[in-house]
């Protein structure tokens, strides 16, 4: 028999004990943070402000802000908290001109967040009758090793599929009789059509449920999922930075992702002036963690754009909601489920000696995303040759996927051709906004 | 010696012809000889024009991307065997052609050949050694 909770006393906790435990748990990261992070003792002292300021969470919005950048700064450990021996694993992220971030965890840090993924599982019927399919990437990825740890967990027989190699994929599904199926929602989608089309009717498969995330995807999209797939789609949210996935997930409403406030505390704020906004409003979601070892954020800056809810949900938790991202406060785009910045691309245009006039275009074609950059020769490098102009094609199009871990399609045009707006290259067009996708 | 070639790049999308050979048109510019490269996504119009400052002119004022490039143009009867024996003269030399073509001048019993190798100077010297005429700007601006 499945239950209802992976742990109920943390998930349907009155929302007062919720509130006492995040008090006790902030006071206690803040001094830690403090005595073990020199870069973000700095930044307290900078602004005025001591551990004993930090009485709980009303306290919360002195502490200063940790963005994307400082942590490429602090690159690869000034973030780190504890010794190096502690740690029992690393995870990566892109950063924003190509150095990535590198999250440190404890084998308590591991733990906290299987048993994250292990609660979203458990929120999509998962129990130990249950095989997982995890087809997230393995790796520095997170989304692979936080679902296979939390199918670890519940006690699901875990496949690790890792990503790729559909027909392995269908086989090892079909096969094995796989009941709920991790990946990103393209991926989904992607699957359901090479089901379609190897003759497989929606109910020849045994998956019940699936836990889609690390990409925008729409309620259109889940609907599709839903109907090609014969499940329950459910959504999943999660940074590297926090932990991984698991830090939000759906439960059977599918009516937001439960942030698992005993591990974080979530704040919206005004993306502008940093000013905290009420629950209910709009605005860039900061995350704090509260019982980290390895990498503990104070108030990190996620970028993502949404909306928290304190709505009673009728699943029994008790567990604030967030709406699925809504946009983004930067630049970042989500191509395939990587995060990509433009300052990555110029990066590499600088270092192949081109100008920064470039354009992306994004598009979605057949549930899968399409990237293509087109990039403007230099004006007094025209080579007389169609061969010459593929293989400058060929060299940007590597050094793209070195730094982004995707492969865009590369198109060397002309000087100048690619439309201005106000004397500098549009930069981006996201063809996929018709589908509803925003990031 | 080299003659004068212009190399545009056009981007594989509606109208972009168009423009080159209206901005070659409204200078009043006289094409000799073309020809096109192309790949899925883009294709190289290679022209010998009667004045090619001109055109590069024209062409960059209509937004062009433009090179002249300096290829080695020749004149040759225009008989069976005519080409094959400069290609051989080429072949025993080891000089590579990257590209070439040829046109017909409408008074003329030759045929004129532009040819696109990695050294102009050391072809020029190897077909003049073997009887081969070669054509100079002026040339192409008298056709």
């Amino acid at each position: 028999m499945n239950n209802k909770y992976y742990q109920p006393e943390y998930e349907t906790m009155p929302v007062e004990e919720i509130k006492k435990i995040q008090d006790e748990k902030l006071v206690r990261q803040v001094k830690y943070v403090y005595d073990n992070v020199k870069y973000y003792r700095d930044l307290m002292d900078k602004k005025g402000v001591k551990p004993e300021d930090i009485k709980g969470t009303e306290d919360l919005h002195k502490l200063p802000f940790l963005k994307k950048d400082d942590l490429r700064e602090a690159y690869p450990y000034g973030l780190l908290a504890t010794d190096i021996k502690n740690c029992v694993r690393i995870h990566s992220t892109s950063g924003t001109t190509g150095k990535r971030v590198v999250a440190f965890y404890t084998q308590h840090d591991v733990d906290m967040w299987e048993e994250c993924c292990a609660r979203a599982i458990v929120a999509a019927g998962g129990g130990t009758d249950d095989v997982c399919q995890v087809c997230y990437g393995y790796g520095l990825f997170t989304g692979g090793a936080g679902l296979h740890g939390g199918s670890h967990k519940v006690g699901c027989l875990t496949l690790p599929m890792s990503s790729g190699n559909t027909d392995r994929q269908i086989q090892f599904m079909m096969d094995l009789n796989s009941t709920i199926l991790c990946c990103t929602p393209s991926y989904a989608a992607y699957l359901g059509e090479s089901l379609k089309e190897k003759g497989y009717k929606p109910e020849d498969n045994k998956l019940r449920a699936g836990i889609f995330g690390a990409e925008p995807w729409t309620e259109e999209m889940r609907r599709d999922i839903e109907k090609a797939l014969g499940i329950k789609a459910y959504d999943i949210y999660g940074l590297t930075e926090i932990s991984g996935p698991g830090v939000a997930f759906e439960c059977e409403e599918q009516k937001g992702m439960h942030i698992n406030e005993d591990h974080f505390i979530a704040e919206i704020i005004d993306p502008e002036t940093g000013e905290p906004l009420p629950i209910g409003s709009k605005g860039e979601l900061v995350f704090t963690s509260l019982d980290k070892e390895g990498f503990p954020m104070l108030r990190y800056r996620t970028r993502d754009i949404c909306i928290l809810s304190r709505e009673k949900c009728s699943c029994g938790r008790t567990f604030l909601r967030m709406t699925k991202p809504l946009g983004r406060s930067d630049d970042m785009m989500i191509i395939r489920g990587v995060n990509v910045f433009p300052s990555q691309i110029e990066t590499v245009l600088l270092n192949q000696g081109y100008a920064p006039n470039y354009q992306i275009i994004l598009d979605r074609v057949n549930n899968s995303d399409t990237f293509d950059i087109n990039i403007e020769m230099n004006p007094d490098d025209f080579p007389d040759s169609p061969k010459a102009i593929t293989g400058k094609e060929k060299k940007l199009q590597d050094a793209m996927k070195a730094m982004l871990g995707i492969n865009p399609k590369i198109h060397l045009v002309a000087p100048k051709s690619i439309e201005r707006s106000e004397g500098k290259a549009v930069r981006l067009i996201d063809k996929r906004k018709r589908y509803g996708i925003t990031i | 010696m080299a003659v004068k070639q212009i190399s545009i790049f056009v981007e594989n999308k509606e109208g972009k012809l168009v423009t080159i050979t209206d901005s070659i048109a409204n200078a009043g510019v006289d094409i000799r000889a073309m020809s096109v490269a192309d790949t899925q996504d883009f294709g190289i119009f290679r022209l010998i024009v009667n004045d090619p400052e001109k055109a590069k002119e024209a062409l960059e004022s209509s937004g062009c991307f433009v090179s002249i490039t300096q290829v080695v143009g020749i004149s040759i009867p225009d008989e069976p065997g005519s080409l094959a024996k400069v290609v051989n003269i080429l072949a025993r030399y080891n000089i590579n052609i990257e590209y070439m073509y040829a046109f017909i001048t409408v008074s003329k019993k030759n045929a004129s050949v532009v040819l696109r190798v990695a050294d102009n100077a050391a072809a020029e010297k190897i077909l003049t050694e073997n009887g081969i005429k070669l054509l100079e700007e002026k040339d192409i601006v008298n056709m």
